[in-house]
């Protein structure tokens, strides 16, 4: 956003004008206005195409339709983005989550086919254990690189986006490995009071973050790091600690999605689990209003971008376009997207705009 | 940075104290390497010394070759490129689908260069003029250029034009019975090419400065705008390029090729000793890290008690190490 000129707390609570606390101008000015509208515009483009998409129906005791699958299929973009959402925010960006979910899958997958009893719960949540476990070392190692070592994070994080699906290969041996276990493919297929296990994980996921973010100090310190690392640190935050745990977090993340989407096929291919993930979830980040340079972050903003991804995957096969072109919206949207964002677009934008509205706009 | 100039007279004081310039003590270090690699390869296998080896080494990674000069150029110039893998794809299928339609080869070749050079300008546009991070606007690129390649068609489309495949399997033969093909001709004129252009004209020069320093390069007076536009037209080039020779090795496009080939360009540019900061780096390098790259690949056929995936952990571990000793580097000379 444009004005990362003044501290964090300030932008966040005085980003609309005080003397006109009227619930639409609040609205109009909250940065979760434009997703929010895109994913809304979405959904009518889908009912206008088949008037039945929004409709939900009880069978069995589970809910079933569109909105619910897409609930469902967000979950793994949702969890890699919400780590990459903190990752981001401290200046950082983490290119190795497509293959951290690789070795989880392909660790979780193999532990349970090597078990006695395949079949076994105990077995599944052993071996999901262990996965993320193996994502914790793997998230200290990426740490490790950018705040000690002091490597750009785009370039640490490249070195296991190269080797980590050899790695994962080197698990599997190869193999695309398959796995008989109810415990475990109920982790992506099954129901609790009604509503998908994994979308509950993920949501779980995102309102721990977000209590741990905002109702303590940690969010803002996050926030402080990735506005001015140096300054924090003068400030006495310790910055290496902080980023060291985003990385962290963000590999979990990744690992809980990697075994999501092996559960959801109940194997593991090491080569396509996860591919191209990374790109997904920065994608929902940019989408969602926390821009790529650090600083202020906005976890829901990151959830409608997720919801958003997910959509719109549902929506090009719903309105007759062949799925394959899903990359070309993708890239439509990542250009959109970018170019409100730009300050340059914007000041174009603002010359045509009125006045006064220009006068109360922002600092920069 | 400068050499040494030895005080004694002695033409071996001289050739002994020498110490070349630590400009190129990147590219020196990684030429060393290979040469190590190849020798260690020679005392394991059989027949690994042959020079027949070396040139299909540069026969099997002639696109990776073409493909790691323009990303030197772009990276060089303080950015980076993601979409040149899929980019390398949109130019197979393009190539393809245009041989199928009955075009003539040489309409189609060109449609492909001038198609990829301008999805490269139009990235550097969005990256100079909206300032658009590298990162973020060549990812539009590569889900563009992917996104294309799935509209033209989803199948794998073979290539049986005539020129085509007359390019790909007429060989040159060179003294002492060893034979090269033309793909190989071009990936090395085109490292020749790009290694003038940046060492002795003034949009090399300009490339160097904006990588250095941008604010700087814009207060001397250089034309900043046409090189950061330009380091990725020219990439964009290099991804058409590498994708007709791609076409030419595989004769098909094909809509899942080259996934993933950004990642070896950008290690092959960063074992090449390039400053991934931008401002320091040589396109020579680039290409022996892609030789570096390709040895390990003949290591792994070579042995046979190797798995493949033995070599994306091995290309890992060697930009590790490289991109550490880079930092350590940096930091000593400020």
């Amino acid at each position: 956003m444009t004005d990362t000129l003044t501290p964090p707390e300030a932008g966040r609570r005085t980003a609309s004008p005080v003397r006109g606390p009227r619930l639409v101008a609040r609205l109009l000015a909250s940065p979760l206005l434009w997703p929010v509208m895109a994913l809304v515009v979405l959904l009518v483009v889908n009912v206008v195409a088949t008037p039945s998409f929004l409709d939900v129906r009880l069978q069995d005791g589970h809910l079933y339709g569109n909105v619910v699958d897409i609930a469902r299929n967000s979950a793994p973009v949702l969890l890699v983005a919400l780590g990459m959402t903190l990752v981001i925010a401290t200046r950082g960006i983490d290119l190795s989550v497509g293959a951290i979910a690789a070795i989880a899958g392909a660790v979780a997958c193999t532990r349970i086919v090597g078990a006695g009893d395949e079949g076994a719960a105990a077995t599944a949540i052993m071996a999901c254990t262990v996965a993320l476990a193996i994502c914790v070392l793997l998230g200290l190692w990426n740490g490790f690189l950018v705040s000690v070592v002091g490597i750009q994070p785009i370039i640490a994080t490249l070195v296991l986006m190269v080797a980590g699906r050899g790695l994962a290969m080197l698990v599997t041996d190869g193999q695309i490995t398959t796995v008989n276990n109810d415990t475990f493919s109920n982790l992506a297929s099954g129901f609790v009071l009604g509503l998908p296990l994994a979308f509950l994980v993920a949501v779980a996921m995102v309102a721990v973050t977000g209590v741990l973010t905002r109702r303590t100090a940690l969010g803002m310190l996050i926030e402080a790091v990735g506005i001015n690392p140096e300054a924090s640190r003068l400030a006495g935050v310790r910055s290496r600690t902080i980023i060291w745990t985003v990385y962290v977090f963000g590999a979990v993340c990744a690992g809980l999605a990697g075994v999501i989407i092996a559960a959801n096929t109940n194997s593991v291919n090491a080569n396509s689990l996860g591919l191209w993930i990374e790109l997904d979830a920065i994608l929902a980040v940019v989408i969602g209003g926390t821009a790529l340079t650090g600083g202020r972050f906005s976890l829901l903003g990151t959830v409608v971008g997720a919801l958003f991804i997910t959509t719109l995957a549902r929506t090009i096969p719903n309105i007759g376009i062949p799925s394959e072109a899903n990359y070309l919206f993708k890239a439509m949207v990542v250009v959109a997207v970018c170019l409100i964002q730009s300050p340059r677009a914007r000041a174009v934008l603002r010359v045509r705009r009125t006045a006064p509205v220009a006068r109360k706009g922002n600092p920069a | 940075m400068s050499a040494v100039t030895a005080p004694s007279s002695s033409v071996w004081d001289q050739v002994r104290s020498y110490s070349p310039p630590a400009r190129f003590l990147p590219v020196i270090v990684t030429f060393a390497l290979f040469l190590g690699m190849f020798g260690a390869g020679g005392l394991r296998y059989d027949g690994f010394t042959d020079p027949q080896v070396f040139l299909s080494l540069l026969l099997d990674n002639s696109f990776l070759i073409v493909l790691a000069v323009g990303m030197t150029f772009v990276i060089l110039a303080g950015g980076i490129d993601l979409s040149v893998g899929s980019v390398v794809a949109l130019s197979t299928m393009i190539a393809a689908k245009t041989l199928a339609l009955g075009w003539s080869p040489y309409l189609s070749i060109v449609t492909v260069l001038v198609v990829a050079t301008l999805l490269g300008t139009l990235m550097g546009l969005l990256i100079h003029y909206f300032e658009i991070q590298p990162f973020i606007a060549t990812l539009a690129g590569l889900f563009l250029a992917r996104g294309l390649t799935y509209l033209i068609s989803v199948e794998s489309i073979p290539i049986t034009d005539q020129t085509f495949s007359e390019l790909a399997f007429r060989t040159i033969t060179l003294p002492g019975g060893y034979y090269t093909t033309w793909t190989v001709v071009i990936a090395v004129a085109t490292v020749a090419v790009a290694a003038y252009v940046l060492a002795r004209t003034r949009f090399g020069r300009t490339v160097y400065a904006v990588g250095g320093n941008e604010a700087s390069a814009l207060l001397m007076g250089l034309r900043v705008a046409v090189v950061k536009v330009g380091v990725y037209a020219i990439s964009g080039f290099c991804a058409g390029l590498g994708g007709l020779l791609f076409a030419l090795y595989t004769l098909s496009g094909y809509s899942l090729h080259a996934v993933g080939m950004e990642l070896d360009a950008i290690a092959a540019v960063v074992i090449g000793g390039t400053l991934l900061t931008g401002g320091r780096g040589y396109v020579l390098g680039s290409l022996v890290g892609v030789l570096v790259l390709g040895t390990i690949q003949t290591f792994i056929s070579f042995d046979g008690g190797l798995s493949s995936w033995w070599t994306r952990i091995a290309i890992g571990v060697l930009l590790l190490v490289f991109v550490v000793v880079q930092r350590v580097m940096t930091r000593r000379q400020p």
